[in-house]
Order: structure tokens, then C-alpha cells, then sequence
């Protein structure tokens, strides 16, 4: 995996609750046996008409959105279905960080394994968030701090461990394959 | 055997403490072992991939059971019983996932097979899922095999690859959310309607970090069939799992299924079923309470799996912006009934309502009786054994007498991979777990209740109350 120590990015304000992950990724691009090429069907059906036309009042649509790699959305975000397409598409899309009021618990462990860092942070972090789209923030994974443009500060939880992984690049599977030993002696004492 | 001063642990706790390959460290979380790991088509082939790129093997295959559903076609097999083309994209998954068990050496019940079905319809038949296990799939779903006592959460496509390297997995302990059910279930309200109950009360995030015990006489009394259906829609309301404790239901259904322990193993492995259920006095993080006697049927009027009410309630004033977004995609007003809604489709299956139990109770509603002009209506079996079991008393017929059809098993319409969705406007009467936009199909318009109101919606082409059929 890929080293993340921080991210400084513009926000885009999708003010929308319970956003869920057949939202994020419609099922019927489940099919692909990789996961590259995602980010294009990203938010696919909020996106994009039937006919492919871009709707013009989606926020991922307005030039303002561009380059913003800091998504701030509704509370509850990722729930619904265990599909890590979702945090893949969010990621190949080009955002790297979710901030929200609340983060559903599956979303929130396969976002951490693709470095897609999710935050949560309180109400009154969150409603200076959704009021100011377009706003410059920065994200310290190794201080676990959110700093927003008029310079406060938000501390969000991150699982230490996840956070030394990202810190270092290091692979959870290949962490989990050198525990062969106690895996061995689980096993044997059953 | 624990000495008698021990803290009293709740079930949770109980198999927590019994998986752990190592506990968690202030740097690191528990290693948690996993007894049975279900693997189908849609999930697995980016895990399957990273293994081989890192010339791993799978650790455990004989602890590992795969099947298709998600993408598999459930279109009727014709008298040369060829099952039709798929598109060229699930055929890719397909082949992908037969190479990988071949290559990994792991079972699998692939389409065209008896065995084949819906993960969590089969793993319960086939008896691999038992109490006191820890269950994973690449499925949010399955939490359905906590109705046994397990331990059974989704997993991710990574963690997916991690359980088959490792048979093991990173956790964090989730809280405990005892959801106490008393009293008895009225005649004509389901298990279904129990469970969306429980989703209205606690909120589509209410369970977010917890895991919860469903408890109390109402859930005692349920069949595994309706526990499974309990236990499968605990996502919904944000959890991580649901379980409920083993009991003599839980052991009668089990035994003699063709991997459930035998002979002295079954007597020895009931012998410590029966030690899991909770301790006296153990403490849970959160309760709820509900009184079975006041449940009525229940539809989903919004978005989300939690916007739910009683049947014969009117449509509730929107409480926020994204409240008022769903009704306008429902094409609903605040204070409408739904009773009489107009419905274009019925889907009968799906994970949480597609067991021999659902099948007739939706047939004893729809016999005698003809679809509503204009209705389309799928009946979809959720594992191959149930077809030939519902076929062998007739059920196919009724469903098919009536104007229904009469589907190979799998996913379906649920999740609308293969074809079986709805245009953009239907309206759905479904007996799966999830109403979010577009879940069945672009456009669609998702009621989520019980296969009796469900078929009683196929009769008379609106939303109705099975129980007023005469």
C-alpha cells in the first residue's frame, strides 16, 4: 500500500444523509474482475441522465468541484452494502479523504485498507464543513487532525493500527501472514 | 469450564474470546479466527488475484464454501435445461470464480448444480453454519447466519483476501445492542415485519458500532427460518451482526444436515452449544425493548431500509431535506396512504425472504387466485434444493396457475445484476432488504415488506393488507 501522511485539498459539499454504497457505485458495474476505471462510474445514477448527459445540478458536475479530492457529506455515509467498489471508485475518482458526522463501520474498514481516509468529527465541525463548499482543509493522519481554513483544528479517531499502515505502507495481508505462528498454534491447541 | 466468579459474558463476548489467535495490543487489534468462510462470484475475483500475485495459497480450503448468485441468471432452463447466455461481463466473474476454486483446491457449488444458491440460503442448508462460529462473507448480508448463535459479519474484497491467506482476520471488538422482543407476533405479522419494526425504531445508523442480541419470547418462538430473516436484515439498521442464542430449535434444525457433526460429535458439539447463549447478569452496552403484541405489517415508504410504518399508516411529513428527496423519488406526498398504492411488480426472494417457509406462505395467499392485470411478479427460489422441494409439494404450480413466474434460484432482483430489474418509475412490492434509489434498477421504486403482503400486492395489483383478503 501506499504511504499516506496528509492531504491538503479543496472540500466538495455533497449535503445529502445516509448515503449509501449503491449510491456510490451502482450494483451493475459490480462485474469487473479488477479495480481500476472505477472513478467513472462514481455516484453514476446521481451523476449522469439515462442517456449519459451530465445533470448539471450534481455537485461532482460544477466546475468549483474540480480537483477537490476532500468529499464532506451528510452523516451515515457508506451504508448499505459491503461493496469496497465504493471506496475503489471514491479513490480512482481522486478523493482521499470522507468527512461526515458519522461513517458506517464496513465503508469506514475498507476505505482505511485503500487509503481513503475517513473522518468523523462533531456537529459544529461538520456544519462549518457544509457551509463553506470549496474551502482549502488539511488532513494529518499522523497528528489525526483536521484543519480547517479559518485555522481551527478537529482531532478525529483513527484505528491505530490502520493509521501506522498508512503511515507506512504497510499491507495488512502481508502483516497477517507473518502471524503464521500463532495462526499454527491457534490451530493446534483447538 | 469457567470458574464460577467470572465476569458474565454476553454471547458476543463469549465467541470473541474463543477465536482470539492473539488478543489486541495497544498498537494492534485481535486477531480473531474464522470457522467458515463463504465466497461467491461478485467479491472474491480481486482477492483470488492478489493471492496469486503474491504466491499465496489459501490456508484453509476445506473451511471455505463458494457458490454463484449475484450475477447469475434465474431465467426459467428450458427442456434442454441450458442455462441461457450471460453477458459477457458476469460470464467473465463466472469463469473467473470456477478457475480460482479449481486453482485453490474449494468447493463450490457452481450454476447448473443442485447445490447452488443464494450464500446465505445454502451455508444453513448445507449445515456448515453453527453455533458458536465466526462466519464471513464478502456480503453485508451475512449477518444471517447469526440466527444460529455465530458470530457472522460482511467483510470487504480486501479482508476477503486476508481470511483466504490467513483464515484469520484484524478486528476490533464491536458494543452490544440487546434488542428484547416479549410477547407473541399477531397472525398475518411476520418475522419480515418484526425486523422492519426493529429497523423504524433504531434508525438506518442506530446499530453503527454495535452488535446486536435479539432476545425475549416473540424471538423464541420464531422458526430459523424467520430467524434468519431477523438476523439478515441487521445491516440495515447499521450493525455489524445480529445474533440469536441456540436453543433445541436451533439444534433440531441442524441435525442431520450433511455436514453438521454426527454420532458422538453431534452430542458432544450440542454439549457446548449450549454453554453460548448469554450469561445471567451479563451486561450489554445498549437496550431496546419492543412488545411483539403491537406489531402490525410493515412496508418501507422511502429510501432506506429504516423509512418504515404499519401497513395501513399514511406516509409521515418529511423531517429534513433528505427526507423530503426520498418521498419526491418515491413519487409519494406526506399524508398519503399507502394502502391501495398502485404496484407494477412483485418480487418474491431474495436472502431474507426466499426460504421453503416464505415460498408458502406467499402460496397460500396467491392460491386460487389470478395476478392483477398490468403485474409482473417473479417468484425466485433462493438455493436450487428449495426449488425441488417447493416443486415436490406443488408450490411451482400455484405460483404458475396464478400468472407469477417461477424463476431459477439466485439474487435477482434484489440487487439487479442479471436482467431481472425494473424500469425507471415501477413501482415494487419486494420481499429483499434494501429500497435505496435505483437498488432495483435505475429509476425503481422499492416497497420492502413480507411475502404475505407481497403476494397479497400480486393479487390485487395494489399495496394491501394480506390480512383483509377474503
Amino acid at each position: 500500500m501506499e504511504k499516506v501522511t496528509q492531504i491538503t485539498s479543496r472540500t466538495v459539499v455533497l449535503p445529502v444523509e445516509n448515503v449509501d454504497t449503491d449510491q456510490i457505485i451502482p450494483a451493475r458495474f459490480l462485474k469487473a474482475t479488477s479495480k481500476v476505471g472505477l472513478g467513472s462510474k462514481l455516484f453514476a445514477d446521481w451523476r449522469f441522465a439515462a442517456d449519459g448527459a451530465p445533470k448539471a445540478d450534481f455537485v461532482l458536475n460544477q466546475p468549483a468541484a474540480a480537483g477537490a479530492a476532500v468529499l464532506v457529506a451528510g452523516d451515515n455515509f457508506g451504508c448499505g452494502s459491503s461493496r469496497e467498489h465504493a471506496p475503489w471508485a471514491l479513490y480512482d475518482y481522486g478523493f482521499r479523504a470522507i468527512i461526515s458526522t458519522s461513517i458506517a463501520d464496513i465503508f469506514r474498514n475498507n476505505s482505511l485498507k485503500n487509503g481513503l481516509i475517513p473522518i468523523v468529527v462533531d456537529a459544529a465541525t461538520h456544519a462549518k464543513l457544509l457551509a463553506a463548499p470549496g474551502a482549502e482543509v488539511k488532513v494529518s493522519v499522523a497528528d489525526q487532525t483536521l484543519t480547517l481554513a479559518d485555522g481551527t483544528t478537529a482531532k478525529f479517531p483513527i484505528d491505530p493500527f490502520a493509521r501506522y499502515c498508512l503511515l507506512n505502507g504497510v499491507d495488512e495481508l502481508e502483516f497477517l501472514v507473518s502471524q503464521e505462528a500463532a495462526i499454527a498454534a491457534f490451530e493446534a491447541k483447538r | 469450564m469457567k470458574p464460577a466468579s467470572a465476569k458474565p459474558r454476553t454471547m458476543f463476548e463469549k465467541i470473541w474470546d474463543a477465536h482470539l489467535v492473539r488478543a489486541a495490543s495497544p498498537d494492534t487489534p485481535a486477531i480473531l479466527y474464522v470457522d467458515l468462510h463463504l465466497v461467491h462470484e461478485v467479491t472474491s475475483p480481486q482477492a483470488f488475484t492478489w493471492l496469486r500475485e503474491k504466491n499465496l495459497k489459501v490456508r484453509r480450503p476445506e473451511r471455505t464454501v463458494a457458490t454463484m448468485d449475484h450475477s447469475t441468471p434465474t431465467t426459467p432452463r428450458g427442456r434442454d435445461g441450458r442455462i441461457p447466455v450471460l453477458d459477457n461481463a458476469a460470464a467473465t466473474q463466472i469463469a473467473a470464480l470456477e478457475k480460482n476454486c479449481a486453482d485453490f483446491g474449494i468447493e463450490l457449488h457452481a450454476l447448473g448444480t443442485q447445490g447452488q444458491g443464494i450464500v446465505h440460503v445454502i451455508g444453513p442448508e448445507l449445515g456448515v453454519t453453527q453455533p458458536g462460529s465466526i462466519i464471513v462473507c464478502g456480503d453485508s448480508h451475512t449477518s444471517t447466519h447469526g440466527a444460529f448463535g455465530a458470530l457472522a459479519f460482511g467483510i470487504g474484497t480486501s479482508e476477503v483476501s486476508h481470511v483466504l491467506a490467513t483464515q484469520s482476520l484484524l478486528q476490533n471488538p464491536s458494543k452490544t445492542l440487546a434488542v428484547t422482543v416479549e410477547g407473541k407476533l399477531r397472525p398475518g405479522v411476520t418475522a419480515k415485519d418484526l425486523v422492519l419494526a426493529v429497523i423504524a425504531r433504531l434508525g438506518i445508523g442506530g446499530g453503527t458500532g454495535h452488535v446486536i442480541e435479539y432476545r425475549g419470547s416473540a424471538i423464541r418462538a420464531l422458526s430459523m427460518e424467520e430467524r434468519m430473516t431477523v438476523c439478515n436484515m441487521s445491516i440495515e439498521a447499521g450493525a455489524r451482526a445480529g445474533m440469536i442464542a441456540p436453543d433445541e430449535t436451533t439444534f433440531a434444525y441442524l441435525k442431520g444436515r450433511p455436514r453438521a457433526p454426527q454420532g458422538a460429535a453431534w452430542d458432544a458439539a450440542v454439549a457446548a452449544w449450549r454453554e453460548l447463549p448469554s450469561d445471567e447478569g451479563a451486561v450489554f452496552d445498549r437496550e431496546e425493548k419492543l412488545d411483539a403484541n403491537t406489531l402490525e405489517p410493515m412496508i418501507t415508504y422511502g429510501t432506506n431500509p429504516g423509512m418504515g410504518i404499519p401497513i395501513s399508516s399514511a406516509v409521515p411529513e418529511p423531517v429534513n431535506p433528505t427526507a423530503a428527496k426520498a418521498l419526491a423519488y418515491m413519487g409519494l406526498q406526506a399524508k398519503e396512504p399507502l394502502l391501495g398504492h398502485k404496484v407494477d411488480v412483485v418480487f418474491i426472494g431474495s436472502c431474507t425472504n426466499s426460504r421453503l417457509s416464505d415460498l408458502r406462505a406467499a402460496a397460500g395467499v396467491m392460491k386460487g387466485r389470478k395476478v392483477a392485470d398490468g403485474v409482473r411478479v417473479l417468484v425466485v427460489p433462493g438455493s436450487q434444493k428449495i426449488k425441488a422441494e417447493a416443486e415436490a409439494e406443488g408450490l411451482d404450480r400455484v405460483f404458475r396457475d396464478a400468472g407469477a413466474e417461477w424463476r431459477e434460484a439466485g439474487c435477482s432482483m434484489c440487487i439487479a445484476m442479471t436482467g431481472d430489474q425494473l424500469s425507471p418509475g415501477q413501482y415494487a412490492v419486494s420481499t429483499s432488504n434494501r429500497n435505496f434509489e435505483g437498488r432495483q434498477g435505475a429509476g425503481g421504486r422499492t416497497f420492502l415488506a413480507s411475502p404475505l403482503t407481497a403476494a397479497a400486492a400480486a393479487v390485487t395489483g395494489k399495496i394491501t393488507d394480506a390480512r383483509e383478503l377474503t
